[in-house]
């Protein structure tokens, strides 16, 4: 089984973390992972996405032609990456921050106001780690617990108490995915 | 962060690339930055001092190589990278090593051009790595990793085919290599030949005769072809470190042929081919110097129909059509400037070439 995604957003989002968390879950449950980022010369702001392949086999193509998830935190990602989704293709979507409907009459549409509910978790940092639970929520492409585990894998010493509310944003995420 | 560890980890082609050459014995890195390759700098700029080496980020490309001339003579293993534009000015240094008979890996981390071009991954710098690239009529070992691990096994590999062969060997990748992560695995170091002992190096002539090495030959006016005919010898004995890989290409009746990113992507096509019922294969050059010009003859020849795809206008392919020599049947698909093909994008092609 192999399976994609992208995430797209701007600049500061999150977008970059949030796939390197979904690949060391992907890498604690025995898959092959690729994390393909955008870089850009801005050192904020901007386009930002990346592409993650996770698979069972071996990965050929780190670049994704046909994504069969995208998440898009922003517009800027959204307008970007809207048309690189696979056909029957599930759209997880800040409605925070879109809030146009998509041209894409056969996606499969998760909507949520990610930017807000992160602010009421308290921080609307967070807002990245609640996509990706929403994410697996929904595909169940990894298990909750091992991106609560792969938290530990990206966040240095010095921000070690911000993993608590991450986590937190991660299971928030994770009930709402599953609930729909 | 990495060093040797037995566990799979996840780590990005450039730190990954580093570390090889730390794990390799390189005790020496200059380099100068730029996109997409600084993580391969800033890797080295705590990782070198901390296993004993010197890390120097120069003044500039060309005397970062020439630094890296300077560390060989001394017989310490020593590398520099950079990416397309620096790797242009690095040229006269190379072509330097190699006159002289210098070991040293040279990254290059390709991103499109010409001139500043952009920072995304490209494939356009492959006549400039094969066909000399600097002046004088030099060839060097060039690999085109497809993957993270192939990488590591590439760098470690450059350095023991450098110290044989007294030769700059380079490590031909690309910003999508570089930039992305995959899991990999450390492995302990070991040379795959026997090395010789360097009994040219200049460390002092205390208790013993002088030796120099130099490139500016005018003492005879046969010395230099005399040189140059040695170098082809070598040129010649270089030829057995070819290295290629076919997937599915024994009963490929539509080859592809392509390295680098570009190799792994296209094996991604090739099963979408294979899926629809087209009989698609793929032939990869992993040295792209030497050439693996039999096997792309035999494969070439074979099949009815050869598509080369390459992020770039149209290089190696120069070397298929010598090699499969019937230039009817061979086709060409590129994205130049930094753009890149996805498999999909590349089924389509295969289907086209099918027809």
């Amino acid at each position: 089984m192999e399976t994609n995604l992208v995430i797209c957003g701007s600049g500061g989002q999150g977008v970059l973390l949030s796939g390197t968390v979904l690949c060391h879950a992907g890498l604690k449950e025995g898959k092959n992972v690729t994390w393909l980022p955008s870089y850009g010369a801005e050192k904020r702001g901007g386009l930002s996405y990346c592409c993650v392949v996770l698979s069972d086999k071996n990965i050929a193509s780190p670049v994704i032609g046909k994504a069969e998830v995208i998440i898009a935190l922003d517009n800027v990602g959204f307008d970007n990456y809207e048309n690189s989704l696979s056909e029957n293709g599930l759209l997880i979507l800040n409605s925070s921050l879109i809030k146009r409907e998509t041209k894409r009459k056969d996606a499969k549409v998760c909507k949520f106001p990610i930017t807000e509910l992160a602010k009421e978790l308290g921080n609307i940092r967070i807002a990245n780690m609640l996509a990706l639970g929403i994410y697996v929520g929904k595909t169940k492409a990894v298990k909750l617990r091992s991106i609560i585990a792969a938290l530990d894998n990206v966040a240095s010493e010095k921000y070690k108490e911000l993993v608590a509310i991450n986590k937190k944003a991660m299971e928030k995420g994770f009930q709402l995915g599953n609930s729909r | 962060m990495p060093k040797i560890v037995n566990k799979k980890i996840l780590v990005s082609g450039n730190e990954a690339i580093a570390e090889a050459a730390i794990i390799a014995g390189c005790r020496f890195y200059a380099g100068y930055p730029i996109t997409p390759q600084n993580q391969i700098p800033e890797y080295m700029s705590w990782r070198m001092p901390e296993a004993g080496g010197v890390f120097i980020q120069a003044e500039s490309e060309l005397a970062a190589i020439n630094m890296v001339f300077g560390a060989s003579l001394t017989g310490t293993r020593a590398m520099t990278s950079s990416s397309s534009p620096g790797i242009s000015l690095k040229l006269e240094g190379i072509s330097y090593m190699a006159g002289c008979e210098l070991p040293g890996v040279i990254v290059n981390m390709q991103r499109g051009g010409p001139g500043l071009g952009n920072i995304q991954g490209s494939q356009a710098d492959y006549f400039q790595a094969v066909k000399g690239g600097g002046h004088g009529d030099y060839k060097m070992p060039v690999f085109a990793p497809s993957t993270i691990p192939e990488a590591i096994e590439h760098v470690m590999d450059a350095f023991d085919l450098a110290d044989i062969y007294r030769s700059p060997v380079m490590i031909l990748s690309d910003g999508i290599l570089g930039q992305m992560m995959e899991a990999v695995e450390f492995l302990e170091y070991k040379p795959k030949n026997k090395l010789p002992k360097k009994d040219w190096i200049l460390n002092g002539a205390k208790d013993r005769e002088p030796r120099s090495i130099y490139s500016l030959m005018m003492q005879s006016p046969t010395m230099l072809e005399k040189h140059n005919w040695k170098l082809a010898e070598k040129y010649k004995k270089m030829e057995i470190e070819v290295r290629y890989e076919t997937y599915l290409a024994d009963d490929a009746e539509i080859l592809v042929c392509a390295y680098g990113i570009m190799g792994r992507i296209c094996k991604g096509a090739v099963d979408l081919a294979r899926n629809a019922g087209i009989k698609a294969g793929l032939f990869r050059p992993v040295t792209v110097w030497p050439f693996a010009s039999a096997v792309a003859s035999k494969l070439g020849k074979k099949a009815k129909k050869v598509l080369v795809v390459e992020l770039n206008l149209g290089q190696m392919v120069e070397d298929i059509r010598l090699a499969v020599e019937d230039n009817k049947k061979i086709s060409f698909y590129g994205r130049p400037g930094g753009a890149v093909a996805t498999k999909e994008e590349i089924f389509e092609k295969i289907k086209e070439t099918a027809k």
